[in-house]
């Protein structure tokens, strides 16, 4: 336990050391405005990335609508902030609880299907969330949601973000993450096990769906406007894409990928035609040599350097 | 003896297919009873009606006085019944020791998971030499001892086996035989679902014969493996 915590302490050092870094090539302007600006979005992606883990890595449950539950969180967040004029922390935790409770509303009879018809479910709710998004007046519709203020900047990001993956990390590491992985291997034996499988699932995915919120809510208040069209089904399929190259059931996977699919798309953000066929490439080549994803369902810190580096066995 | 088990006038359906028809059966504490029959007679169907997988349409299932049909799976592995699952299912992407102690997922007695571990390692002491190895890395006879293994872990009054020799060799298949012996003898109540009918009557107590859902046949293991008709359809003439 003690050196559990002395892990997570170094964890934390590490992290804010990365923070003043960056902080502090923002501050100089050696990063011109997009970078500044992808950065953001780096660190919201890995907030998305690692919560849909959870649900899709951990748990083994096949979601396709995590981008819905994004929007819902962008909404709630934007319509805080413009019409009732919340603080943003406000607005980050309202974003949570109804992403969550429509994430659990949605899980409670999603989650007893399996396999392929769980992805259609949800790939399905996605799509509803959205459509309903751009046909409710209220919220501009199919044009947009405009005037939410530019709130987020790279210390709210990166420390949200700091907050999920150190939530997630140790979710999974307690006895609910065994329950979930458990569900994950084979759900028979797990229920037979005493595990109730039904409740693990609609938790996972209620977590998932909140925390997938939150990142709305940071995109929201990032770009002054949002939009339906954001959160369609490939924007989902994109998440998707960076927990699978990073690898299903590892967090360090799931920030990696996020990282990396995101630097690119910036690189080749003037040649979107290219990108999407280098993205193809990148994951083709992928599941060519490392089916299981980059780091698999391996952890930097387990790896044996990282043990080395600490004085462990 | 105190009946620990009964299955009273049980109906079980796949949808529109009626699987168990009408099943009446005990066991009483410290037996070991098999359920023996045909492929598709629906032994696996009785076993994971019991262990809650599958709901009784109609029915009671009472266990020490209890009735627990209709209650979800979780909930009957805390009354006290655990399955090991036909075809192991085992987590094969985790280690032994961690499949072992998911087994004892509903307990929070630390002391009393640590002597049940003892008690499994002694029952099965090629699991306790590969304790770190990757489940899925073991052998056929070997996960069949984990997934037993896993099951005692959460400390049974009654163990539900489903097919245990399935794709086992014959020697192997006599070595569970003899420690499902061995764990009834510890004190474990056992049911015990097997297509082998003779080695599964070798160790029984009472033996139930199943045909297209219904009993057809019951009573003590040594009447009904010198039955003439059990002899002719199970036994081999």
């Amino acid at each position: 336990m003690n050196s559990l915590r002395k892990r997570d302490l170094k964890a934390i050092v590490i992290s804010l050391i990365v923070f003043a870094i960056i902080q502090g090539l923002i501050s100089s302007e050696f990063l011109d405005p997009f970078w500044q600006l992808n950065i953001i979005v780096i660190c919201i992606n890995i907030i998305m990335s690692v919560s849909l883990n959870l649900i899709n890595g951990y748990t083994g449950q096949f979601s396709l609508g995590h981008a819905g539950f994004m929007a819902i969180g962008a909404y709630t967040g934007a319509v805080l902030s413009v019409n009732f004029h919340m603080p943003f922390i406000i607005g980050l935790i309202v974003a949570f609880a109804v992403a969550a409770i429509i994430g659990c509303l949605i899980g409670l009879p999603t989650m007893r299907l399996r396999g392929d018809y769980l992805a259609i479910a949800t790939l399905g709710l996605g799509e509803i969330i959205r459509i309903v998004i751009m046909n409710v007046n209220y919220v501009g519709g199919a044009a947009g949601f405009m005037g939410i203020p530019k709130t987020t900047n790279f210390a709210w990001a990166f420390f949200v973000m700091l907050f999920v993956v150190f939530f997630i990390k140790n979710y999974v590491n307690s006895s609910y993450g065994r329950a979930c992985v458990a569900i994950r291997e084979n759900e028979i034996a797990a229920e037979a096990m005493g595990v109730n499988t039904t409740k693990y699932k609609v938790l996972a995915f209620t977590i998932g769906a909140g925390f997938a919120g939150v990142a709305g809510c940071l995109f929201a208040h990032t770009f002054y406007i949002i939009h339906p069209s954001s959160f369609t089904f490939l924007a989902s399929f994109n998440y998707l894409i960076m927990i699978v190259m990073g690898g299903m059931g590892s967090i360090t996977g799931s920030i990696a990928g996020a990282f990396i699919l995101t630097t690119i798309s910036a690189l080749l953000s003037n040649w979107p035609e290219l990108r999407m066929s280098i993205y193809a490439l990148l994951l083709i080549g992928l599941m060519f040599y490392r089916p299981q994803g980059l780091f698999g369902n391996i952890e930097l810190t387990s790896l044996p350097i990282f043990r080395h580096f600490k004085g462990g066995k | 003896m105190a009946i620990m088990l009964k299955m009273d006038d049980v109906n079980v359906f796949y949808g529109a297919i009626h699987a168990i028809k009408g099943i009446n059966l005990e066991v009483d504490q410290g037996e070991i009873v098999t359920l023996i029959g045909a492929n598709g007679a629906g032994k696996s169907t009785t076993l994971r009606t019991i262990s809650g997988l599958l709901k009784p349409k109609t029915g009671t299932i009472t266990f020490e006085d209890k009735i627990i049909s209709g209650q979800p799976a979780h909930k009957i592995v805390e009354f006290g019944i655990s399955q090991v699952p036909e075809g192991r299912r085992i987590f094969a992407n985790m280690t032994v020791m961690e499949n072992l102690e998911l087994g004892a997922y509903v307990r929070t007695d630390k002391n009393g998971i640590k002597e049940d571990l003892k008690r499994v390692f002694k029952h099965f002491p090629r699991l306790a030499e590969r304790k770190k190895q990757e489940a899925g890395t073991l052998s056929g006879g070997e996960q069949q001892m984990l997934a037993m293994g896993r099951a005692l872990m959460s400390s049974p009054r009654l163990l539900l086996l489903d097919e245990p020799s399935m794709g086992l060799a014959p020697l192997l298949i006599k070595e569970i035989f003899e420690i499902i012996k061995d764990i009834n003898k510890a004190g474990t109540t056992i049911l015990l679902v097997e297509q082998n009918a003779n080695m599964a009557l070798s160790i029984a107590n009472r033996a139930y014969v199943l045909e297209t859902g219904k009993i057809t046949l019951s009573g003590s293991a040594k009447e009904l493996s010198n039955s003439e008709d059990v002899r002719k359809a199970y036994l081999g003439g």
